[in-house]
Parts: structure tokens; C-alpha cells; sequence
């Protein structure tokens, strides 16, 4: 059905356009970028309608007027040393210096990225021999290399821009490269490959559209330090030649009157800064609009506890003498604007001890946000509870003063996740990182501590643990790894164990041995644990109840035996049938494809 | 040519690392297949199950030429792979073609469903632009999807939609061997039952052959005719299905069969 149905929605959904904010809108959501773009495009306008403002010559010498104040008759902001009206000179230089930083830019970008994306797809020695040589460039100060570069070509606009250009290249190759490293072992890649593309036409239009943010964000972010280091080599006489105005060589006159008439060099100054801080605000929104991860605000950090803002009274516990019991629960992530997506609504759950509840849905369906509701884990922004109530035993998670909340976590209420290798630290030993969940908890001295992670360790059936505790989590199997998160949930020993998918991950056969250890672990300690998971199998095999949810409200419960041999929810009957069986063989399918039929009929029936 | 088997392999090995470094040191090497011999018939689907480590991907790259081989030899349709590589990748593409396990990471995110199926029309069947909008036409109706997908980048599709579109892309080479590695474990039950049925109906349809890359046993009893079961790069065992299931021989088929988790217990 749900196939079935979001195809045609899918079809329908023609007229519907997804709802996608343009990278513009977002860059304005942002004030400051918003800002850095007005005033950029201002002073764009500014300098572009230099020839038809009514400015005088900015070269014309006037040797009477020199040195003006600021606001002096027929001479807004003053004149220079020799009389030179600095308005004007101001608006031509900053055209110049502003044209060179752009050029450079751009310079820098094309050769740049070249470099990163041949170096990063062809890789290998000639990856090594671009990016050794990028490295020596890199290697000398930038402004002694761009000195010698323009000492070598001689002074002058052009040829400070080339060596402003060449200077820069290597934060384009390494940042291009670094990405497209990534991206050429993508599966779409070898698929374009398959698809009968040459080398050439995979980096253009496979690799190049996918770069082409990271690029776009590195210009810029550099263009306003380029504008800057143009200024830096005219100030040094380097760059613009007298007469031609460009804020550096402005600055450069202006600093030997810097104490008679200070205005000289301040205004260009200002300029500068005015120009450079203008674009660094635009880059940033734009790295900010750009970046999807950023977009999504996988970067603010989130808060220690979900956010809470329950809306009417808190449920009853209706089951007091369950060790964990979940009333009316109703959690959802904030869009913004007020927007709020629910993810888990008005789901009730009793977990007794000794007993071990399964939660089984499909993706998509609520069941890890409802498994980290419990103490609060989901990452908020943009998470939020919004109501129902948690009780652990007598009493309420979701009212507890953070402190105490955080408390819980590892001693009452322990988590085992889907991929050892992403929760498990992988520059420490596991021996340290068990201790440390033991001493979380218990103020122990290092070699109790380390006894007692030892200890734990073989409790999960870890061959020579001793040896096995000084092993990085990479020097491990999967299975072994997931029996160490084992470890550290049962560190403190736990009145509730959540397990979310811990053996999706695994080879079948190390499924079975790590299903058996919970199993034995739960029955000696009367733990009561909540599994969730997808596998229909693996809820068989361990459960003794088990709950079936479907976007994010619970559909059925029921004792697994019952349930899997009876199922009254027609969700969970298509589920179940959906799930072949091993000794089913060839039938499998003829069965389905009628089941599929007959729900083809209902539906248009 | 109708005798010769879809594909041929004979004691096919792979080695990863093991080059000798800068300074005289060897890298660690791990072989991936140790003689490795199979043929995969014409019209039939031959599962290759095994779990993680035991070379079956790196057989599935192999096959399409996404890997060399190290040493033995590879018949594809007749003709030694190594002359087909040597040909160049459009030959190679158009005699046998890949699914991906992971559907939404096979598609460029930013490119439309309609431009990545285009390219193998273009480049492989060198069709002119009014035949290639035909073709994708008939695409989209041989793997259940409106027209409209077309037009949509991967993000908007779900995990089946996004894989019966790489099922698609697969399908326009026109070759008639398909490679399919895990294409059916990173969706939901439902949804898996129906990508499978999507498959056995096209190569009913097209008289396709498959060599369906698996680790769940009971998928595989479904669809496949016949099983292969590797093991550390080697196969330990290959059989009719019926047969495989019944009566496992090799103590590792064993194991694997008994830890597979089941509805319901005996």
C-alpha cells in the first residue's frame, strides 16, 4: 500500500511543487548576510556609475587645495597631498581594487579547483606529485611569495594580481580536492561509469555539480581577504602605480600625513573595511544557505535535554507497578515558523521488569524517536515534546529538574545503538571507554574502576578481556564491538535496557550469539529491556510482547506469539505477510503478488 | 552463443593491498577471492550468499568492471572480459549492468531521475533524442513508476521508488545480465516484496539473467534457482536451491541456515 500509494501520489504530486526554500530566501533569513549583500551591491552600483557621477578628475592635481578637510566646498571627503579631490579618487580606486580581488578570485578559483578535482579523482601518484607541489606553495608565507612573484614579474596592477591569484590557489586545491576525494568513490560515480561515461565527462557533470557549493563558499569567503592582500601589495608600492588611485596605494600616500591630516589614509581605510566585511557577511550566509548539513541546523548545538513544552494536563501512570511506562507520548521536530512535524503521537507503553518489549515499524514509523524520548535524547533544535508523560517507576522523567534527568541516563536507563563504530570513541581503548561509563556513575579509584570494566567486558563474553581492553574499537569485529556497548549500558547496572536496532548492522550468525547474550543477560539481571527494531525474526526470537507501530501511533500490541500467529490489525498482517520465510521457498512470491492484487482491488474498488 | 553460459568464471583470485611501500615494506594484503569458480546460466538467477567479508562485492565489481581481476579467468557472454575491458567501458556496459545496494547514493543528488537515466541511452545505445524520450517512457512503465518521476531529483523519491529507478537506469543499457548487490536490504519488508517482484517480472519479460548478491537467506530461497555460498573469499558451496535449503551440506551453510532468525520456531 504504501508503495503503491506514494507512487500515485507521486503522480499526482506533479501539480503539488515540493516544498524546497531557494538558497536565496534562506541567505536573506539570515540578517547579517542580508545586510553584507545590500551593502555590497550599493557599493557595486556605486562603482559602477563612477564614469557618469559627477566626479572631477581623481587624478587632476590641484597643489592650492591640497590637503582639505573632510566636507571642504566642492570636495565632500576632502582632498590629498596634492589636491587630488579624495571622493573621487576613493570611488575609482575602490573600482580598481575591487575589480583586481574579484579577478584574482576567480583566477585563483579556476586553476584551483582544477587542480583540486583532477588530484582528488584521479589520485594515486599523480595525486601526490599536484598536491606535494601544492604543498610548497603553501609552504612559504603568502605575502613573501607574492612579493617575489611581483619582485620577479615587476610592479604593477597585473602583475600583483597574478601572484595575488597564485598565492591562493592552494586553499582552492585542497578544498576541492578534499571533496572530490570523497565523491569519487561514491556509488553514483561508478554508476555514471557503468552508464558508459569517459573520465572526462564524470568530472564535469558528475563531480563538478556536487563541488560546485564547496567552490562558490571558498570564493567567497577569500574574495575579501583577496581585495585585502591587492591593497597590501599597492600599499607597499608594489601594485597600482602613480597616478592611478586603488584604496591601497591610497593608504600608502595617506600614511605620511597620517598625523597632519589623518583623513588621507582614513578614509581608504574605511573603505577597505566597509568593502571586506560586507563580503565576509555575504560569504558566510552563504556558506550557511548553501551547506544542506547547516541548513538542516546540524551545527547548533543541541541542547543537553529535548525541549519540553507540553501543552494541557500530564497524564496518569495507568500502570504504577511497570518499571517504565510511557502515557500519551507526543513528540515532533519544529520546522520553523511555528511549523511543527510529529513524529510520535499520543504513543502509551509499559515495559514491567524481566520483560522485554519489542517495537517493531517500518522506517520512518516513530520508534527510535519514541526509544530517545525517554530521557530526553532527541537533539533539540529541532526535536520537542510536546506531550504525554515518562515514568520510571514512581517517578516523572519529563518534570525532573535537568540535573536529575541526566542522572538517569546510564544508571536507571542504559541505550545500546544501531553501530558500535560510530558511538564508540575511536581514539580510545575500550577498556577506557567502559571505565569512564562506570565511573559516571560511581566514584571509584582507577584500579577498581578498571576491574570493574574488565569484569564487564567478560560479562559480555569478550575472549581474554584483559588483552582485549587495551584494542581500539577499528581492531574489533562488529559483533565484538556491539557486545561493548553491551558493556558500558550494563555498567551500572540498569533497572531498563533500550536497545535501538543493535543487530541490524550484524552478519546473521553474530546476530544470533548477540541476541542469545541479551537474552541471558536481561533473564539473570530482571532487567526489563525495550527492542526495537524492523525484523519480524529477531522479535520471534526475543521478545515477550511486542508493540507494532505505524507513523508514529502504536497499531497493536500484543504477547509475540499471539500477535505473529494472530495479527487483528490489517497493518500488521500485511507486514507479516510481506516477510519471507525461510522453508517458504518459490511461494513466497506467488503469494504475495495476490495479496498485492487483492489490496490493488480494494483500492479501486 | 546460446550455449555459452550468461557468465563464465574460472578460478578467479583478488588480492587488495600488499604493494610494496616507499621504504621496502609490503602493505597488509587481504585476499578477497581465492579461486573462485561459478557459471551463471542463461536465464536463471543464481544467488551468491555470505556475510560481510567474504568477497561477494568484491565478485559483483569484478563482474561489471568496476574492479580488475587478479588472476583467472572471466567470460561474459562468451567473451573474455579482459578483451571486453580492453574495448573500452561502453562495451562492458552494454553486455551486463549493476544495481547498487544502496539505491539513493547510486543516483547523483543533483540530477534529475530523467537526466540519469538518459546517459546510457545516449552513450551506450547511441539513441537519437526523440528515441530516448520513447525509451524512457517505456522505463518507467516497466518498473511501475508515472512519468512524472522524470522530472524529480533522488531526494524526493522513497527508498523503493529511488531503487526502481536504478533498477531502470540498469535496465536501459539493454544488457541482458544484470549484477544486483544486496538490492533489496536497505528497504522495508513491504517494499522489498515488491522490488522483488518487480525483478522476477522483468526477467520473465525480458529474458534477463541475475546474479542476485544476498545475506538474507530467505529472500534468496525466494527468488534464487540456484545458490552459491561463500565463505572467505572461496565457494564452499553451490546448489540448487531446493536442495541447498534441505539438505545443507557444507558445515558453513549449516550454521548460516540455522542462525537465520524465523516467525515461526519449530
Amino acid at each position: 500500500m504504501s508503495e503503491i500509494a506514494s507512487s500515485s501520489s507521486a503522480a499526482g504530486g506533479g501539480a503539488r511543487p515540493p516544498r524546497r526554500l531557494s538558497a536565496f530566501a534562506l541567505l536573506m533569513n539570515s540578517r547579517l548576510a542580508a545586510a553584507g549583500l545590500i551593502l555590497l551591491v550599493l557599493l557595486c552600483l556605486l562603482m559602477l556609475a563612477a564614469p557618469i557621477l559627477p566626479l572631477p578628475d581623481p587624478d587632476a592635481t590641484a597643489p592650492a587645495d591640497r590637503l582639505l578637510r573632510p566636507l571642504s566646498e566642492g570636495h565632500l571627503l576632502g582632498t590629498d597631498q596634492l589636491g587630488r579631490d579624495l571622493l573621487s579618487r576613493l570611488v575609482w580606486g575602490a573600482r580598481v581594487s575591487v575589480a583586481v580581488g574579484l579577478a584574482a578570485t576567480l583566477v585563483a578559483a579556476v586553476i584551483g579547483s582544477a587542480i583540486g578535482l583532477v588530484s582528488g579523482y584521479a589520485g594515486g601518484r599523480a595525486d601526490n606529485l599536484m598536491m606535494r607541489g601544492i604543498d610548497m606553495l603553501m609552504a612559504f608565507p603568502y605575502i613573501l611569495l607574492a612579493l617575489a612573484i611581483v619582485a620577479a614579474l615587476g610592479p604593477g596592477l597585473m602583475n600583483a594580481l597574478y601572484a595575488i591569484a597564485i598565492v591562493n590557489i592552494p586553499f582552492f586545491a585542497r578544498n576541492v580536492r578534499g571533496v572530490t576525494l570523497a565523491l569519487a568513490h561514491r556509488e553514483f560515480v561508478d554508476a555514471a561509469r557503468l552508464s558508459g561515461k569517459g573520465h572526462v565527462s564524470i568530472l564535469l557533470s558528475e563531480v563538478l555539480p556536487n563541488v560546485a557549493p564547496v567552490i562558490v563558499i571558498t570564493m567567497s569567503t577569500t574574495a575579501g581577504w583577496m581585495i585585502l592582500e591587492t591593497a597590501g601589495l599597492s600599499f607597499l608600492g608594489l601594485g597600482a602605480q602613480p597616478p592611478q588611485a586603488d584604496l591601497g596605494s591610497m593608504l600608502g600616500e595617506g600614511r605620511a600625513q597620517l598625523f597632519t591630516a589623518p583623513h588621507v589614509a582614513i578614509v581608504p581605510g574605511v573603505m577597505i573595511f566597509v568593502i571586506v566585511i560586507s563580503l565576509n557577511l555575504l560569504g558566510d550566509g552563504l556558506r550557511d544557505a548553501l551547506d544542506p548539513r547547516l541548513r538542516s541546523g546540524a551545527l547548533s548545538r543541541p541542547g543537553p535535554v529535548t525541549a519540553i513544552a507540553r501543552q494541557g494536563p500530564v497524564p496518569e501512570n495507568s500502570q504504577p507497578e511497570a518499571a517504565l511506562s510511557v502515557e500519551r507520548l507526543e513528540t515532533g521536530f519544529s520546522a520553523g515558523a511555528g511549523r511543527y512535524q510529529p513524529a510520535v503521537r499520543g504513543v502509551s507503553l509499559h515495559l514491567h521488569a524481566g520483560e522485554c518489549l519489542g517495537l517493531i515499524g517500518e522506517s520512518g514509523s516513530g520508534k527510535s524517536v519514541t526509544a530517545l524520548s525517554v530521557m530526553g535524547l532527541v537533539a533539540s533544535p529541532p526535536g520537542l515534546i510536546r506531550g504525554g508523560a515518562i515514568y520510571l517507576g514512581r517517578r516523572e522523567v519529563l518534570s525532573m529538574p535537568q540535573t536529575q534527568l541526566i542522572a538517569c541516563r546510564g544508571a536507571r536507563v542504559a541505550y545500546i545503538f544501531q553501530d558500535p563504530l560510530t558511538t564508540l570513541h575511536p581514539t580510545y581503548t575500550i577498556g577506557r571507554q567502559v571505565m569512564e561509563a562506570v565511573a559516571a556513575h560511581q566514584p571509584l579509584g582507577r584500579q577498581e574502576l578498571k576491574a570493574r570494566a574488565i569484569a564487564l567486558l567478560r560479562q559480555v563474553k569478550i575472549p581474554d578481556a584483559e588483552r582485549r581492553a587495551e584494542h581500539y574499537p577499528h581492531q574489533l569485529s562488529g559483533g565484538q564491538r556491539q557486545r561493548v556497548g553491551i558493556a558500558m549500558a550494563l555498567a551500572n547496572d540498569p533497572d531498563i535496557m533500550i536497545a535501538d536496532e543493535p543487530t541490524t548492522a550484524l552478519d546473521v550468525t553474530v546476530q544470533a550469539e548477540i541476541l542469545n547474550l541479551l537474552r541471558q543477560l536481561q533473564k539473570e539481571r530482571q532487567m526489563a529491556l525495550l527492542f526495537i527494531t524492523h525484523d519480524f525474526g529477531v522479535v520471534a526470537d526475543i521478545c515477550d510482547r511486542v508493540a507494532v507501530m505505524k507513523d508514529g501511533e502504536i497499531v497493536e500490541t500484543g504477547r509475540t506469539r499471539e500477535l505473529l500467529a494472530r495479527p487483528r490489525h490489517p497493518y500488521t498482517r500485511r507486514l507479516i505477510a510481506c516477510v519471507p520465510e525461510i522453508g517458504e521457498g518459490e511461494n513466497f512470491l506467488p503469494r504475495v503478488a495476490r495479496l498485492m492484487a487483492r489490496e490493488a482491488r480494494e483500492i479501486s474498488a | 552463443m546460446s550455449q555459452d553460459p550468461a557468465i563464465r568464471i574460472r578460478d578467479l583470485t583478488k588480492t587488495f593491498g600488499g604493494e610494496r611501500r616507499l621504504f621496502g615494506r609490503r602493505s597488509h594484503a587481504v585476499e578477497a577471492l581465492r579461486a573462485v569458480s561459478l557459471d551463471l546460466r542463461r536465464g536463471e538467477t543464481l544467488a551468491v550468499v555470505g556475510e560481510s567479508g567474504s568477497g561477494k562485492s568484491t565478485l559483483a565489481r569484478i563482474l561489471v568492471g568496476l574492479e580488475t581481476p587478479g588472476g583467472g579467468a572471466v567470460e561474459i557472454a562468451g567473451e573474455d572480459a579482459a578483451r571486453l575491458r580492453r574495448k573500452g567501458p561502453r562495451a562492458f556496459g552494454k553486455t551486463v549492468q549493476y544495481v547498487f545496494q544502496d539505491p539513493v547514493a547510486s543516483l547523483n543528488p543533483r540530477k534529475t531521475i530523467g537526466e540519469i537515466l538518459s546517459a546510457p541511452l545516449r552513450l551506450l545505445c547511441g539513441y537519437d533524442r526523440a528515441r530516448r524520450e520513447t525509451r524512457l517512457r517505456e522505463l518507467m512503465q516497466a518498473v511501475d513508476m508515472p512519468e512524472a518521476t522524470l522530472s524529480r531529483y533522488p531526494h524526493e523519491l522513497s527508498g523503493g521508488q529511488a531503487q526502481r529507478m536504478a533498477i531502470a537506469r540498469a535496465l536501459a543499457a539493454e544488457a541482458d545480465i544484470l549484477v544486483l548487490d544486496e538490492p533489496v536490504s536497505a528497504l522495508d519488508v513491504s517494499v522489498q516484496a515488491q522490488v522483488l517482484l518487480l525483478l522476477q517480472r522483468l526477467k520473465r519479460e525480458l529474458n534477463l539473467s541475475y546474479l542476485f548478491i544476498s545475506h538474507d537467506l530467505a529472500v534468496v530461497e525466494a527468488i534464487a534457482d540456484r545458490v552459491a555460498v561463500m565463505h572467505f573469499g572461496e565457494v564452499v558451496e553451490l546448489e540448487e536451491t531446493r536442495t541447498l535449503f534441505a539438505t545443507p551440506v557444507h558445515p558453513y551453510t549449516e550454521g548460516l541456515l540455522a542462525s537465520a532468525p524465523r516467525l515461526k520456531r519449530a
